[in-house]
């Protein structure tokens, strides 16, 4: 059975002021969905919301996994059960490798279906990265760098990409990943997601712009606009976009300024 | 009205007791007398208080001097002691006394001395009588210094003579078992073009009652001469530690000093770099984790005398329950020292509410071609990595242990020695973990 991320009738406020306003969408294993929104339209808190962070306080709705509510799971424990969430803005963590850091999370999923787990072997830890690393046709040097300190933009975004292969969740969810990227850069990592990309994992691509959408085809286009999804369509709609730009998208549903709790 | 704080009582110590102690020892003529005027300064200096800028952040009247102020002889048999993966040579010292001396027979026979300080002084005693306490470490440097002049117990002495390049890494250690104080010394000696690597640490057993120790290290090292010297510091919670620890380079000489605060109550570590010859270079790293309790405090210099002398100092802690953490720095360029390149650098980490650090750095610059900057800071963990660490499922707490981890790795980096490496991570693990 195909994993199933289903937000309902979700509303999100941060610091007193309510960002969503009644959030719904479905994303299965296997499905390419684009959100797509001006800036401040809400799409960076849902990516953050479904992951848990602390500051994003769910005000009325739910979010399930295959059914079941994770509102009370903690960020690990959602990531545990196959989320991902590749960030715009990756943080830097000197004095921690990549591969150091990869392994910590492989074993922290491993431990948490076994107890007694002893951790991936380093022999077999460095055939995985490496094979991951070939994939992505990535650099073996990335591995004993610290993470993301000191990365182009690029890079950095490549090694999100690249824990993505190696943790292998069920549903990944990609917000604004195009930003600050280069054509070049873009392309890679597009081409890395693509992949990836295929029935063992949803992708849920968050994008103020639609360029990325030139390299990774989604089935689904949903619009984003005061903390709601607007409209859902196919891959059209995000040639209308580029098209038409966001301006109709306000005419048609906007309100004004998002309103306090 | 001059009314002295009662609390800073002075040690009590007398002049019969140097005497004494030189007299068991029967001790030349020269270290008599060497110890009689370094009395007679600890004598005229007042004790260090909270109006000297260098002790203010250093309340050390805890101290039960009456218990506290009688030498140990110390024949307790070690116990729990590191493993030592040295092959040059090893050397341990219980208390005052030598339980084990040994040195690659390899390394004897080129001349190389590595030997406790009472056999050195019956068999190399012009090299005592020339570099002890006369030229890095001096009693003039403070009141616990001219304390260990009058008084210092036991020590070692590493000479490496000119041109021999030492492979094998030494090591020794300082055991304490027993209450009371002991005044421990180290002295290393290079000669022109020598070359070494050297462990030291000092451990003991945490005990009910408290104990002192008031050490010095001197480093003296010659034309181009090259030392990686690490030393841990890793006494009970029961011991008030007070060190100077100096280094004294000559014309194109190469430091690489770590060092290493753990153990203790309250240790107050005066580490300084004399770079008085052109050329030469230090790389000052330290490493110190301060738990409930524990104050640990480093006071650094990097003294450039000498026209084209670089030095590098980088200092990181964290600090756990109620500890605290102490670190003033100060880099001086003296006149007419041009093309210097001068760099502090100091990070604490506050791993809980009542945890507190005081960094202070300094430059004083009188010379006009120089390089010099320092970087401060203390910090807290921050959320965004956490957070970030944890969307990849990694629970909390080791997201936490990972970070830092990362905080240490950069001075863990600069240890040569991967035994010492692993050791200091798993203390550091331990600590996290709420272990001590």
């Amino acid at each position: 059975m195909s994993a199933t991320l289903e937000i309902r009738n979700l509303h999100v406020s941060v610091e007193g002021r309510l960002i969503l306003n009644g959030v719904n969408l479905t994303v299965r294993q296997g499905e390419i969905h684009a959100l797509m929104g001006p800036n401040g339209s809400g799409k960076s808190t849902l990516a953050n919301t479904i992951m848990g962070h602390p500051a994003y306080i769910v005000e009325q709705g739910d979010i399930l996994f295959d059914g079941q509510s994770i509102l009370d799971l903690k960020t690990d424990e959602r990531a545990r059960l196959g989320l991902f969430l590749a960030f715009q803005y990756p943080v830097a963590i000197p004095g921690v490798t990549v591969a150091n850091f990869i392994r910590t999370a492989i074993n922290a999923r491993r431990r948490a279906l076994d107890p007694q787990d002893k951790g991936i072997s380093i022999p077999e830890f460095r055939k995985l990265l490496k094979a991951k690393m070939d994939f992505l046709q990535m650099d073996y040097n990335f591995a004993g760098r610290y993470l993301n300190d000191g990365f182009s933009g690029g890079e950095k975004k490549r090694v999100e990409v690249l824990q993505l292969a190696a943790l292998e969740p069920k549903i990944a969810i990609l917000d604004e990943t195009d930003s600050g990227l280069d054509i070049d850069a873009l392309r890679i990592v597009a081409e890395g997601v693509n992949a990836l990309a295929g029935p063992s994992l949803g992708v849920l691509v968050i994008t103020h712009y639609q360029r990325i959408l030139n390299y990774i085809k989604p089935q689904y286009v949903h619009i984003m606009l005061e903390g709601r999804i607007v409209e859902s369509g196919g891959a059209d709609m995000a040639l209308k976009l580029e098209e038409k730009g966001y301006d109709w998208v306000r005419e048609k549903y906007g309100n004004g300024a998002p309103q306090a709790v | 009205m001059t009314k002295r704080i009662t609390s800073l009582r002075p040690i009590p110590y007398i002049r019969a007791d140097v005497e004494e102690l030189s007299r068991s020892r029967s001790e030349p003529a020269w270290l008599l007398e060497r110890r009689l005027r370094a009395w007679e300064i600890f004598e005229s200096l007042p004790m260090p208080g909270p109006k000297d800028e260098s002790w203010r952040r250093t309340d050390y009247r805890a101290i039960k001097w009456d218990a506290v102020a009688h030498l140990v002889p110390g024949r307790q048999a070690p116990t729990g002691l590191p493993e030592s993966d040295s092959d040059g040579g090893l050397i341990v010292q219980s208390g005052a006394e030598t339980v084990r001396a040994q040195l690659a027979g390899e390394l004897a026979a080129k001349g190389v001395i590595f030997t406790d300080l009472t056999t050195a002084l019956a068999e190399h005693g012009g090299l005592l009588r020339e570099h002890l306490m006369t030229r890095a470490v001096l009693p003039e440097n403070g009141k616990f210094a001219a304390l260990h002049g009058a008084l210092w117990t036991h020590g070692i002495l590493l000479y490496v003579p000119r041109g021999v390049d030492v492979t094998l890494p030494l090591h020794s250690i300082w055991w304490a078992g027993e209450p009371g104080t002991i005044m421990g010394h180290v002295l290393i000696v290079l000669d022109e073009n020598a070359s070494v690597s050297y462990i030291h640490e000092t451990a003991s057993p945490t005990l009910q009652e408290q104990a002192l120790s008031v050490g010095a290290t001197e480093i003296i090292l010659g034309p181009n001469s090259s030392l990686r010297y690490v030393q841990i510091q890793n006494w009970g919670r029961h011991t008030f530690e007070f060190g100077h620890n100096h280094a004294l380079l000559t014309r194109d000489a190469h430091l690489e000093w770590v060092i290493n605060s753990i153990g203790s109550r309250l240790s107050k570590s005066f580490v300084r770099v004399e770079l008085e010859g052109e050329g030469a270079s230090a790389t000052v790293s330290g490493i110190y984790f301060a738990s409930d309790g524990q104050l640990l405090d480093h006071d650094t210099r990097q003294n450039h005398k000498a026209p084209r002398t670089t030095s590098n100092l980088l200092f990181k802690g964290a600090v756990k329950g109620t500890g605290r953490s102490v670190w003033q720095g100060m880099i001086h360029v003296h006149p007419g020292a041009q093309k210097i390149d001068g760099f502090q650098e100091s990070r604490t980490l506050l791993l809980s509410e009542g945890a507190h650090a005081d960094n202070i750095p300094g430059l004083e610059i009188e010379a006009d071609d120089v390089k010099c900057s320092h970087a401060a800071t203390v910090g807290r963990l921050e959320e965004e990595p956490i957070y970030y660490l944890m969307t990849r499922g990694v629970p909390r707490a080791e997201a936490e242990r990972l970070i830092i981890e990362g905080f240490f790795a950069q001075v863990m980096d600069r240890i040569p020695f991967a035994s010492v490496r692993e050791r200091l991570g798993e203390e550091i693990a331990g600590r996290l973990n709420g272990s001590g």
